[in-house]
Protein backbone atom coordinates (compact mmCIF):
# COMPACT_ATOMS: atom_id res chain seq x y z
CA UNK A 1 0.00 0.00 0.00
CA UNK A 2 1.07 3.70 -0.42
CA UNK A 3 2.26 5.70 1.91
CA UNK A 4 0.33 9.27 2.53
CA UNK A 5 1.39 12.07 2.42
CA UNK A 6 1.67 13.55 5.81
CA UNK A 7 1.34 16.90 8.17
CA UNK A 8 4.27 19.24 7.21
CA UNK A 9 4.81 18.13 3.77
CA UNK A 10 4.22 20.94 0.57
CA UNK A 11 1.08 19.47 -1.28
CA UNK A 12 2.12 18.83 -5.03
CA UNK A 13 0.34 21.31 -7.19
CA UNK A 14 -1.73 19.92 -9.61
CA UNK A 15 -3.80 20.79 -12.68
CA UNK A 16 -7.41 18.59 -13.29
CA UNK A 17 -10.68 18.92 -15.41
CA UNK A 18 -13.25 19.50 -13.15
CA UNK A 19 -15.62 19.70 -15.97
CA UNK A 20 -15.84 19.19 -19.75
CA UNK A 21 -14.44 22.94 -20.35
CA UNK A 22 -12.54 23.86 -17.17
CA UNK A 23 -9.79 23.11 -14.99
CA UNK A 24 -8.89 23.96 -11.34
CA UNK A 25 -5.08 24.01 -10.98
CA UNK A 26 -4.03 23.98 -7.04
CA UNK A 27 -1.44 26.74 -6.46
CA UNK A 28 -4.29 28.89 -7.82
CA UNK A 29 -6.20 28.45 -4.12
CA UNK A 30 -3.37 30.10 -2.33
CA UNK A 31 -4.46 32.29 0.90
CA UNK A 32 -7.23 30.03 1.99
CA UNK A 33 -7.47 26.26 3.62
CA UNK A 34 -8.31 23.53 0.97
CA UNK A 35 -9.74 20.09 1.46
CA UNK A 36 -8.81 17.72 -0.43
CA UNK A 37 -11.21 14.55 -0.43
CA UNK A 38 -10.10 11.63 -2.81
CA UNK A 39 -12.69 8.83 -2.55
CA UNK A 40 -12.55 5.74 -4.63
CA UNK A 41 -15.56 6.15 -7.10
CA UNK A 42 -18.69 8.19 -8.04
CA UNK A 43 -21.94 6.71 -7.44
CA UNK A 44 -21.89 4.87 -3.92
CA UNK A 45 -25.49 4.85 -1.98
CA UNK A 46 -26.72 8.44 -1.05
CA UNK A 47 -27.45 8.48 2.73
CA UNK A 48 -24.24 6.78 4.15
CA UNK A 49 -22.00 8.66 1.35
CA UNK A 50 -19.16 10.61 2.39
CA UNK A 51 -19.79 13.38 -0.45
CA UNK A 52 -23.62 13.96 0.44
CA UNK A 53 -22.19 14.26 4.15
CA UNK A 54 -19.81 16.93 3.22
CA UNK A 55 -22.24 18.66 0.50
CA UNK A 56 -24.10 19.18 3.75
CA UNK A 57 -21.10 20.46 5.72
CA UNK A 58 -20.11 22.87 3.36
CA UNK A 59 -21.24 26.10 5.55
CA UNK A 60 -19.01 24.93 8.44
CA UNK A 61 -16.17 24.60 6.00
CA UNK A 62 -17.09 27.98 4.76
CA UNK A 63 -16.71 29.45 8.09
CA UNK A 64 -13.14 28.85 7.99
CA UNK A 65 -13.38 30.20 4.57
CA UNK A 66 -11.51 26.54 3.23
CA UNK A 67 -12.66 25.24 0.02
CA UNK A 68 -13.44 21.75 -0.90
CA UNK A 69 -12.41 19.51 -3.93
CA UNK A 70 -13.24 15.81 -4.73
CA UNK A 71 -11.08 13.70 -6.39
CA UNK A 72 -11.35 10.03 -8.08
CA UNK A 73 -10.41 8.55 -11.37
CA UNK A 74 -13.91 9.29 -12.81
CA UNK A 75 -14.25 10.95 -15.96
CA UNK A 76 -15.50 14.25 -16.58
CA UNK A 77 -18.87 13.36 -17.58
CA UNK A 78 -19.35 10.64 -15.05
CA UNK A 79 -18.49 13.45 -12.44
CA UNK A 80 -20.64 15.79 -13.95
CA UNK A 81 -23.69 13.60 -13.94
CA UNK A 82 -23.04 12.46 -10.63
CA UNK A 83 -22.66 15.93 -9.21
CA UNK A 84 -25.94 17.11 -11.01
CA UNK A 85 -27.97 14.19 -9.47
CA UNK A 86 -26.99 14.65 -5.75
CA UNK A 87 -26.76 18.51 -6.13
CA UNK A 88 -23.03 18.88 -5.10
CA UNK A 89 -21.96 22.25 -4.82
CA UNK A 90 -18.47 21.65 -4.90
CA UNK A 91 -16.11 20.52 -7.51
CA UNK A 92 -15.17 17.08 -8.60
CA UNK A 93 -12.08 16.88 -10.15
CA UNK A 94 -10.96 14.10 -12.54
CA UNK A 95 -7.84 12.47 -12.27
CA UNK A 96 -8.78 9.99 -15.14
CA UNK A 97 -5.58 11.25 -17.59
CA UNK A 98 -2.98 9.86 -16.67
CA UNK A 99 -4.91 7.60 -14.76
CA UNK A 100 -4.56 8.19 -10.66
CA UNK A 101 -1.52 10.54 -11.30
CA UNK A 102 -2.67 13.26 -8.67
CA UNK A 103 -3.37 10.34 -6.33
CA UNK A 104 -0.54 8.85 -6.60
CA UNK A 105 1.67 11.99 -5.92
CA UNK A 106 -0.37 12.03 -2.84
CA UNK A 107 0.15 8.47 -1.89
CA UNK A 108 -3.72 7.82 -1.87
CA UNK A 109 -3.63 5.76 -4.96
CA UNK A 110 -4.65 1.98 -4.89
CA UNK A 111 -2.67 0.57 -7.61
CA UNK A 112 -4.10 -2.77 -7.15
CA UNK A 113 -7.70 -1.81 -7.57
CA UNK A 114 -7.14 1.21 -9.98
CA UNK A 115 -8.76 3.94 -8.09
CA UNK A 116 -7.96 6.58 -5.38
CA UNK A 117 -7.78 5.69 -1.60
CA UNK A 118 -10.90 7.01 0.61
CA UNK A 119 -8.29 10.05 1.97
CA UNK A 120 -8.69 13.45 3.10
CA UNK A 121 -5.92 16.15 3.32
CA UNK A 122 -6.18 20.09 4.71
CA UNK A 123 -4.09 22.01 3.03
CA UNK A 124 -2.88 25.91 5.07
CA UNK A 125 -3.59 28.79 2.86
CA UNK A 126 0.41 28.66 1.86
CA UNK A 127 -0.22 24.83 0.60
CA UNK A 128 0.85 22.55 2.92
CA UNK A 129 -0.64 20.10 3.92
CA UNK A 130 -1.35 20.58 8.00
CA UNK A 131 -3.33 17.36 8.58
CA UNK A 132 -3.62 13.73 6.06
CA UNK A 133 -5.75 10.95 7.13
CA UNK A 134 -6.68 7.54 5.19
CA UNK A 135 -9.69 5.75 5.88
CA UNK A 136 -10.27 1.91 5.43
CA UNK A 137 -12.30 2.01 2.05
CA UNK A 138 -15.66 0.53 3.00
CA UNK A 139 -15.99 2.90 6.25
CA UNK A 140 -17.12 7.16 5.70
CA UNK A 141 -14.42 8.82 7.60
CA UNK A 142 -17.43 11.47 8.06
CA UNK A 143 -15.79 15.73 9.04
CA UNK A 144 -14.69 15.69 12.24
CA UNK A 145 -11.21 15.11 11.80
CA UNK A 146 -11.62 17.80 9.17
CA UNK A 147 -13.01 20.58 11.09
CA UNK A 148 -10.71 19.38 14.02
CA UNK A 149 -7.76 20.19 11.35
CA UNK A 150 -9.20 23.66 10.20
CA UNK A 151 -9.76 24.23 14.14
CA UNK A 152 -6.00 23.92 14.54
CA UNK A 153 -5.31 26.35 11.79
CA UNK A 154 -6.62 29.23 13.24
CA UNK B 1 -6.61 12.90 15.23
CA UNK B 2 -8.56 10.10 13.75
CA UNK B 3 -12.25 10.15 13.02
CA UNK B 4 -12.63 6.67 14.12
CA UNK B 5 -11.90 7.26 17.64
CA UNK B 6 -15.12 10.26 17.56
CA UNK B 7 -16.85 10.60 20.45
CA UNK B 8 -20.15 12.53 20.96
CA UNK B 9 -19.82 16.31 21.69
CA UNK B 10 -21.48 17.54 23.53
CA UNK B 11 -22.66 14.79 25.88
CA UNK B 12 -26.16 14.34 26.65
CA UNK B 13 -28.16 16.65 28.84
CA UNK B 14 -30.80 18.68 29.67
CA UNK B 15 -31.12 20.15 26.03
CA UNK B 16 -31.65 16.63 24.35
CA UNK B 17 -35.25 14.80 23.70
CA UNK B 18 -34.45 11.63 25.86
CA UNK B 19 -36.92 8.40 26.51
CA UNK B 20 -35.85 5.86 29.57
CA UNK B 21 -34.02 6.63 32.96
CA UNK B 22 -31.09 8.99 33.13
CA UNK B 23 -29.32 6.32 35.33
CA UNK B 24 -29.55 3.52 32.43
CA UNK B 25 -26.05 1.60 32.29
CA UNK B 26 -26.88 2.61 28.59
CA UNK B 27 -27.64 5.31 26.59
CA UNK B 28 -28.36 5.04 22.53
CA UNK B 29 -27.87 8.59 20.77
CA UNK B 30 -29.65 8.66 17.08
CA UNK B 31 -28.69 11.21 14.70
CA UNK B 32 -31.33 11.25 12.26
CA UNK B 33 -33.20 12.58 9.46
CA UNK B 34 -36.90 12.05 8.85
CA UNK B 35 -37.04 11.49 5.05
CA UNK B 36 -33.59 9.14 5.20
CA UNK B 37 -35.03 5.74 3.99
CA UNK B 38 -32.39 4.02 6.10
CA UNK B 39 -33.26 5.71 9.39
CA UNK B 40 -37.23 4.66 8.69
CA UNK B 41 -35.58 1.24 8.54
CA UNK B 42 -33.82 1.93 11.68
CA UNK B 43 -36.86 3.44 13.75
CA UNK B 44 -38.78 0.05 14.68
CA UNK B 45 -35.62 -1.22 15.06
CA UNK B 46 -34.91 1.17 17.67
CA UNK B 47 -38.14 0.54 19.32
CA UNK B 48 -37.42 -3.23 19.19
CA UNK B 49 -34.28 -2.35 21.62
CA UNK B 50 -35.96 -0.14 23.56
CA UNK B 51 -38.85 -3.04 25.15
CA UNK B 52 -35.85 -5.30 25.21
CA UNK B 53 -34.21 -3.71 27.73
CA UNK B 54 -37.16 -1.30 29.28
CA UNK B 55 -34.87 0.54 31.69
CA UNK B 56 -31.29 -0.49 30.85
CA UNK B 57 -31.68 1.72 28.22
CA UNK B 58 -31.89 5.51 27.66
CA UNK B 59 -32.40 6.45 24.19
CA UNK B 60 -32.02 10.33 22.89
CA UNK B 61 -32.50 11.44 19.31
CA UNK B 62 -30.99 14.25 17.96
CA UNK B 63 -31.68 15.80 14.25
CA UNK B 64 -29.01 15.34 11.17
CA UNK B 65 -31.08 16.21 8.02
CA UNK B 66 -29.49 15.95 4.88
CA UNK B 67 -31.72 18.41 3.39
CA UNK B 68 -29.38 18.85 0.27
CA UNK B 69 -30.50 14.91 -0.52
CA UNK B 70 -33.91 15.04 1.24
CA UNK B 71 -35.67 18.16 0.59
CA UNK B 72 -38.50 18.01 3.28
CA UNK B 73 -35.99 16.62 6.33
CA UNK B 74 -35.12 20.29 7.32
CA UNK B 75 -38.64 21.49 7.98
CA UNK B 76 -39.97 17.54 9.42
CA UNK B 77 -36.99 18.25 11.85
CA UNK B 78 -37.98 21.87 12.31
CA UNK B 79 -41.47 20.52 12.75
CA UNK B 80 -40.52 18.33 15.73
CA UNK B 81 -38.96 20.77 17.80
CA UNK B 82 -41.71 22.99 17.32
CA UNK B 83 -43.95 20.26 18.77
CA UNK B 84 -41.45 19.64 21.65
CA UNK B 85 -41.77 23.56 22.50
CA UNK B 86 -45.88 21.83 23.37
CA UNK B 87 -44.74 18.75 24.83
CA UNK B 88 -45.08 16.83 22.05
CA UNK B 89 -41.80 15.69 20.65
CA UNK B 90 -42.15 11.70 20.96
CA UNK B 91 -45.33 11.37 19.62
CA UNK B 92 -44.42 13.85 16.71
CA UNK B 93 -41.13 12.13 16.19
CA UNK B 94 -42.96 8.62 15.81
CA UNK B 95 -45.45 10.48 13.44
CA UNK B 96 -42.91 11.63 11.15
CA UNK B 97 -41.22 8.04 10.80
CA UNK B 98 -44.09 6.50 10.25
CA UNK B 99 -45.31 8.43 7.37
CA UNK B 100 -41.83 9.10 5.66
CA UNK B 101 -44.13 9.64 2.22
CA UNK B 102 -46.05 12.15 3.13
CA UNK B 103 -43.96 15.44 4.69
CA UNK B 104 -45.14 18.10 3.11
CA UNK B 105 -45.63 21.30 4.91
CA UNK B 106 -49.37 20.58 4.55
CA UNK B 107 -48.33 17.34 6.21
CA UNK B 108 -46.75 18.73 8.83
CA UNK B 109 -48.98 21.01 10.23
CA UNK B 110 -51.93 18.53 9.59
CA UNK B 111 -49.60 15.94 12.29
CA UNK B 112 -49.09 19.01 14.73
CA UNK B 113 -52.79 19.81 14.58
CA UNK B 114 -53.76 15.66 15.34
CA UNK B 115 -51.98 15.73 18.42
CA UNK B 116 -53.48 19.34 19.89
CA UNK B 117 -51.04 21.68 18.80
CA UNK B 118 -52.30 25.23 17.02
CA UNK B 119 -52.04 24.96 13.71
CA UNK B 120 -51.66 28.26 12.78
CA UNK B 121 -48.56 28.71 15.07
CA UNK B 122 -47.11 25.22 13.68
CA UNK B 123 -46.91 26.56 10.37
CA UNK B 124 -46.12 30.21 11.46
CA UNK B 125 -42.93 28.24 13.23
CA UNK B 126 -42.17 26.71 9.68
CA UNK B 127 -42.58 29.77 8.07
CA UNK B 128 -40.27 31.73 10.83
CA UNK B 129 -37.80 29.49 11.13
CA UNK B 130 -38.34 29.69 14.83
CA UNK B 131 -36.45 26.09 15.60
CA UNK B 132 -33.96 26.26 12.57
CA UNK B 133 -31.12 27.28 14.85
CA UNK B 134 -32.23 24.15 17.35
CA UNK B 135 -31.79 21.47 14.15
CA UNK B 136 -28.57 23.70 13.29
CA UNK B 137 -26.93 23.36 16.27
CA UNK B 138 -27.64 19.36 16.70
CA UNK B 139 -26.26 18.85 12.95
CA UNK B 140 -22.81 20.69 14.20
CA UNK B 141 -22.79 18.89 16.96
CA UNK B 142 -23.00 15.88 14.74
CA UNK B 143 -20.54 16.75 12.26
CA UNK B 144 -18.22 17.65 15.66
CA UNK B 145 -18.96 13.77 17.00
CA UNK B 146 -18.07 12.22 13.50
CA UNK B 147 -21.64 11.27 12.28
CA UNK B 148 -20.88 10.31 8.82
CA UNK B 149 -24.35 9.35 7.27
CA UNK B 150 -27.65 8.95 8.95
CA UNK B 151 -28.43 7.37 10.65
CA UNK B 152 -25.48 7.35 12.90
CA UNK B 153 -25.84 5.99 16.47
CA UNK B 154 -23.34 6.59 19.36
CA UNK B 155 -23.48 3.80 22.21
CA UNK B 156 -22.61 5.40 25.63
CA UNK B 157 -20.52 8.22 23.36
CA UNK B 158 -19.17 6.00 21.39
CA UNK B 159 -20.21 6.04 17.77
CA UNK B 160 -21.49 2.75 16.66
CA UNK B 161 -20.31 1.39 13.26
CA UNK B 162 -21.60 -2.14 13.32
CA UNK B 163 -24.89 -3.26 10.84
CA UNK B 164 -27.79 -1.60 10.63
CA UNK B 165 -29.66 -4.75 12.05
CA UNK B 166 -31.75 -5.27 15.23
CA UNK B 167 -30.06 -8.31 16.64
CA UNK B 168 -26.05 -6.57 15.66
CA UNK B 169 -27.36 -3.81 17.21
CA UNK B 170 -28.84 -5.44 20.15
CA UNK B 171 -25.46 -7.20 20.93
CA UNK B 172 -23.74 -3.76 21.09
CA UNK B 173 -25.73 -2.09 23.41
CA UNK B 174 -26.23 -5.39 25.72
CA UNK B 175 -22.34 -5.84 26.11
CA UNK B 176 -21.80 -2.10 26.67
CA UNK B 177 -25.00 -2.46 29.64
CA UNK B 178 -22.53 -5.76 30.92
CA UNK B 179 -19.51 -4.93 33.55
CA UNK B 180 -16.50 -5.98 31.87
Amino acid sequence: MSSLLSAGTPAPDFTLPRGPDAKTRLADSRGHPVILAFYPADWSPVCGDELALFNECLPEFQRYRAELLGISVDGVWCHKAYRDARHFDFHLLADFEPKGAVSRAYGAYRAQDGFSERALFVLDGAGVIRWSYLSPVSVNPGADGILAALDALK
Amino acid sequence: MRSSSAGLTPPVSARDHVQGPADAPVTLVEYGDYECPHCGRAYPMVQAVQRSMGNDLRFVFRNFPLAKSHPHAEHAAEMAEAADHQGKFWPMHDLLFENQDALEDEDLIGYAASLGIDAAWAAAALAQGLFRERVHEDFASGVKSGVNGTPTFFINGVRYDGLLHPTSLLDALVSAATPE
